[in-house]
């Protein structure tokens, strides 16, 4: 009963006029909570204990992990979507991918960012092209090249099937990001909160890490479902002007 | 530079990143509204409103 439930909800969803009212009854609640979210987060992040080795240079993780976990989370989605795109041919897949990409890249920008912030006091250096480093460096310039991609084409149902294979062969990166720590020796550390044997991150931190990473997450979903539905207007603007050259031309 | 100066500076360029992907979207909103708002004024409307003739599924 509940999956038939979920299952007509989302197929309800396939129709962009009933998303856009669904959007906007859930968008304030959203952005509320995202408010809440890093609120909470902020105010555990300056109340949490420097680190014995890293010292107050710790609370860039706070940042820089989130940034890290969310660039590869839209990128997820963005595979997601074009799967949704390939397969089903849902009318919503390619909004939702397209809507995505500049939004993974600010996340992947960040990430690149304050990850060179903090490699600077701890590692002496800026930047090193080891596996970590690179692979996400890579990540960003996929994000550019897709925004690039959807830019260039004046249909968007024709860039849609060309993005959604790009989308899924540049998918192969996100596993080399994750694991490049265990299978090539690289100067970024291992995995410290996603281990098959639980977090080895104390507590204190790790709890301003978490609700960090929550409040990153919800404005992810926040800013996308905006996005998207930024992106069905700008599809239905298209349609309508076509319409209105065809009604004077006729 | 300090520690300080570091964990100062990625809070202020993370913000501002934030601050600047906000302001994208809901430019592009009003932007967008905009262009529906004055489409409709000319009296273009989309197959699927109430009073066309035919239903569309385009998005």
């Amino acid at each position: 009963m509940m999956i038939t439930n979920a299952a007509n909800f989302l197929t309800g969803l396939a129709n962009p006029t009933r998303f856009l009212s669904v959007a906007a009854k859930i968008l304030p609640w959203m952005s509320a909570i995202t408010l809440v979210l890093f609120a909470v987060g902020l105010y555990l992040s300056i109340q949490a204990p420097e680190d014995y080795q890293q010292g107050m240079t710790v609370r860039i993780m706070f940042i820089h992990v989130p940034s890290a976990w969310l660039a590869m989370l839209c990128y997820s989605v963005m595979a997601a979507a074009a799967i949704g795109t390939l397969v089903w041919r849902h009318p919503l897949a390619d909004v939702a991918a397209q809507a995505a990409a500049p939004l993974g890249a600010a996340f992947t920008f960040l990430a690149l960012l304050t990850g060179s912030l903090w490699g600077k006091p701890m590692w002496g250096t800026w930047w090193v092209w080891d596996a970590r480093l690179t692979s996400v460096f890579v990540l960003f310039l996929m994000y550019l090249g897709l925004i690039a991609l959807n830019r260039a084409m004046d249909d968007p149902t024709r860039s849609a099937r060309v993005s959604a294979i790009l989308i899924l062969v540049g998918y192969v990166n996100i596993p080399i990001i994750k694991f490049s720590v265990d299978w090539w020796n690289t100067l970024h550390q291992p995995a410290s909160v996603m281990r098959l044997d639980g977090p080895t991150i104390h507590p204190s931190m790790l709890y301003p890490l978490l609700v960090m990473a929550l409040a990153f997450s919800m404005l992810f979903f926040t800013l996308h479902i905006m996005a998207m539905r930024n992106e069905i207007w700008r599809r239905r603007v298209a349609t309508l002007r076509r319409q209105a050259a065809r009604s004077v031309s006729g | 530079m300090t520690h300080l100066a570091y964990v100062l500076l990625s809070y202020g360029i993370c913000a501002a990143t934030i601050a600047i992907m906000i302001a994208w979207v809901l430019l592009d909103q009003r932007a967008r509204l905009a262009e529906l708002a004055e489409l409709e004024a000319r009296g273009v409307k989309r197959r699927s409103d109430p009073g066309s003739q035919a239903g569309s599924a385009d998005v």
